[in-house]
């Protein structure tokens, strides 16, 4: 229903649509992420239409070279933009920390999506704190219209600086919607040439020396623009003075009364001039935001240096939480220092014990397969299961409970070479066909260099699926006008040498078990491919081939088999019977394939 | 005026779908809206919720526990699960026709009875209107159908400050030409049903 190309009227978009829309606004000519949520819509908007607005967009292998990219971009005045969740903001902060240095020619955004309770991520970490960090300006929106405005107005910023600007963003803006009015966009350069300044561009220490001197005194310009941003803006009056930014504001505007209300959206650097004169004369402060106290900090210090003795409050106080998205009953909190709207009174739970529904691998999901078969293979074995980040993260539950030491994108691969190291454990490194590109080719690398002896299993689905199906290196690209060949991953392995490789079809649960067993037996590198299509992404090109599954129930004997080993949700036990969902079932016979008594059939 | 929906449901089944459509047509009725949704991994089959929030003078896209106007729940147990969101006041709609959690169609926990889950959001509140969506979209025509009797289900709520007319016309612009005729008929099977027990 969103028209993200048109020009005129005002539509209904969510965060991350009208942050597309405020790229072809300002005249974005390039733009490269790696897919993470809360910003994967971003990409996926920018993947179908990025070519008809002429900017050119890429899937980069990972944060970092996308970072790279589009640093190379703005370097040539080419208007760049960068985006990626939070986490990925860790792997790109490697560039991010020199660029500064150099800065750039056409403005470029760094947009940190950040994601307070961690709804889709493995920590909420606040990385407001990248932009002091790496002395860098940043600005943070608190709906998506603000969003979309700001980008404008964030590039006219990283222009006049000559500085990346970091944008942050939470997933109550990439997920939140609302009313968005569309502009005419501004005129957009698509190519530059790269003009070479040595001194400003090559860091090398006799130029990164004098480099840091330069950046310090751009962020005092920085200092300048920020006081007069029209971002950062005062709204009512009275004695208790709220400083606030990001979603947090939304719930301070609707929720308190009787403030004077700082809202700032340009958050690095701070306006501390503007900061003290709003102090100044107010009976109480309150800090209102999520995440740490990258404000309220601040706004001590400012106290503290401009002499004004007002009592702040918010997370140091004891009022305001650090851990968790807010929403309005957090803010409920502050009714001893502030007028809150109180709430009617909720209805108690329901007394009734109701089942729980976690997110869960999808039926015919090829990684049921590979993990049945892995626990099969495993058996009495003592084995850790270093899983990585993506949907296969999920077979954490039960049945498959295949999931003992999670940290980041590659990390599980990288993990299994210590545990080969230190205990007598086996490691078995599960990772995705993307992830093994992002960031799983170097662990595999250093394992054979210093002859770790681990199991990696590359569950590869043919695509990016748990950020909304996304092409990698494995599937090539198609898209923009551009197509490029899929890279082998059985190759790239073959490659590096390892000591064991297979590559199975994990719907084949017997034969793809006795690989594993053998891959458990090699006393070196083993790699297991399990190579096999995410079926959503099939149905969406419209490719699935059109079957399901069937319980003859004069075979079937109850042993449950199906059920304890592929646990999909398209089998149902009713009444001790176990018979087949067809709304749900994909027809992959991995049930099928594991049923002792040969009962369930695969009808095509 | 200020209204708040909460839509309840689990990934798959249009909860999504039915909080764009309302959402639209409380823009095109004039009210400022603000409204927050579930993507990612927690939608993995997992359970959905979507706020909906319009009126003069909106800006939070989140909504207090218990100050939900209206519960549009789009399954069972998802609905009872969600009755923290709503208060003595609100309106809960409440589809009876259940999604199976993953352990439980594999048996290894147990879905209540729904008429237990009815029981119990009862003992809670008096304003529960029960509707089997599912069933009367396949008297429309496709069990697909579900979210627009729902979405013509809600346009029968007393108080609701969205007209019927604006609801169907912009649920009829959402889906696809093909699609049309069954929404069509869906919508006003979902309204009928609910103005009958409102």
């Amino acid at each position: 229903m969103a028209d993200i190309l048109s020009n005129e009227g005002k539509q209904l978009l969510l965060g991350n649509e009208a942050i597309t829309r405020g790229l072809i606004e300002a005249g974005v000519g390039f733009a490269s992420t790696y897919p993470g949520t809360p910003s994967s819509e971003i990409g996926n908007n920018l993947e179908a239409l990025a070519d008809k607005a002429g900017m050119y967009f890429e899937f980069s292998v990972n944060e970092k070279v996308a970072l790279e990219v589009s640093a190379a971009a703005a370097a040539s005045g080419v208007r760049s933009f960068v985006f990626m969740k939070h986490v990925g903001l860790n792997v790109a902060a490697d560039p991010m920390m020199t660029l500064a240095y150099s800065g750039v020619r056409g403005g470029m955004l760094i947009l940190t999506a950040d994601d307070p309770s961690a709804h889709s991520s493995q920590n909420e970490q606040d990385n407001r704190y990248f932009s002091q960090l790496g002395l860098l300006p940043m600005m943070e929106p608190s709906t998506p219209a603000e969003a979309k405005e700001m980008i404008r107005y964030a590039y006219e910023v990283s222009e006049k600086l000559t500085l990346p600007l970091i944008f942050r963003t939470t997933t109550r803006v990439n997920h939140a919607r609302g009313i968005v009015t569309m502009r005419e966009p501004v005129g957009m350069v698509p190519r530059g040439r790269f003009e070479k300044d040595t001194p400003r561009f090559v860091n090398i220490p006799a130029h990164a020396r004098p480099n840091r001197v330069r950046l310090l005194a751009l962020m005092e310009e920085a200092k300048a623009v920020s006081e007069s941003s029209p971002y950062n803006f005062i709204e009512g009056s009275g004695e208790t003075g709220i400083i606030t930014s990001g979603v947090a504001y939304t719930y301070v505007k609707e929720f308190v009364s009787g403030a004077s209300v700082l809202k700032l959206g340009f958050t690095n650097p701070l306006p501390e001039r503007k900061i003290a004169d709003f102090i100044r004369g107010k009976k109480r402060i309150i800090v209102v935001e999520e995440l740490d106290p990258f404000l309220e900090d601040q706004v001590l210090r400012v106290c503290a240096q401009n002499g004004l003795d007002v009592p702040v409050f918010g997370k140091r106080s004891g009022h305001l939480p650090r851990a968790w998205e807010y929403n309005p009953d957090v803010i409920g909190r502050l009714s001893s220092v502030a007028d809150v709207m109180e709430h009617p009174v909720p209805l108690a739970p329901a007394d009734i014990l109701l089942p729980g529904r976690p997110p869960a691998l999808c039926a015919g999901c090829p990684h049921r397969g590979m993990y049945a078969a892995t626990k099969k293979a495993v058996g009495g074995r003592d084995v850790i299961y270093c899983s990585d980040i993506g949907c296969y993260t999920l077979g954490i539950q039960a049945p498959f409970n295949a999931a003992d030491y999670i940290i980041c994108m590659g990390g599980g691969a990288g993990a299994a070479g210590g545990f080969s190291e230190t205990t007598d454990q086996k490691p078995i490194a599960f990772l995705g066909d993307s992830t093994f590109f992002h960031s799983g080719i170097p662990p595999l690398i250093s394992a054979k260099f210093n002859g770790h002896r681990i199991v990696m299993v590359i569950l590869d689905n043919r695509t990016t699926a748990m950020t909304g199906h996304q092409p990698n290196p494995g599937t090539g690209r198609d898209f923009g006008g551009r197509k490029t060949e899929p890279l082998d991953i059985e190759a790239v392995v073959r490659g590096i040498g390892v000591d064991y490789l297979e590559t199975v079809d994990p719907y084949d649960v017997k034969r793809s078990a006795e690989v594993m067993k053998a891959a458990l037996e090699c006393d070196g590198i083993a790699v297991v491919i399990s190579k096999c299509p995410c079926p959503l992404e099939l149905k969406k090109l419209k490719q699935l081939e059109a079957k399901h599954c069937r319980v003859d129930q004069s075979k079937c004997v109850r042993c449950y088999t199906c059920l304890r080993m592929i646990a999909c949700p398209a089998l149902v036990k009713e009444d001790g019977r176990v018979s087949v969902d067809e709304t749900q079932c994909m027809g992959c016979g991995m049930c099928a394939n594991v049923c002792p008594k040969r009962a369930i059939e695969v009808i095509r | 005026m200020k209204y708040t929906v909460q839509i309840v449901g689990v990934g798959g089944q249009g909860v999504l779908m039915a909080s764009l459509v309302l959402g639209n047509a409380a823009m095109k009725a004039g009210y400022q809206v603000a409204m927050s949704e579930v993507h990612g991994m927690a939608q993995r089959g997992g359970s959905v919720l979507s706020t909906l929030r319009m009126g003069d003078d909106v800006a939070s896209p989140l909504e207090a526990a218990g100050g939900a106007d209206l519960i549009m729940g789009f399954e069972p147990v998802e609905t009872c699960r969600n009755l923290p969101l709503a208060n003595r006041d609100t309106g809960i709609i409440m589809n009876l026709d259940p999604v199976y959690p993953s352990m439980v169609a594999a048996g290894f926990e147990e879905y209540p009875e729904v008429d237990d889950v009815i029981a119990s959001v009862r003992r809670r509140t008096s304003n529960l209107m029960t509707i089997e969506a599912t069933n009367i979209a396949l008297r429309a025509g496709s069990a697909v159908a579900a979210n627009a009797v729902m979405i013509g289900a809600v346009a029968a709520i007393r108080g609701f400050p969205l007209s019927k007319e604006l609801l169907k016309e912009t649920l009829l612009e959402t889906v696809p030409g093909k699609a049309v005729d069954l929404n069509s008929s869906a919508f006003d099977m979902g309204y009928e049903d609910m103005m009958s027990k409102n």
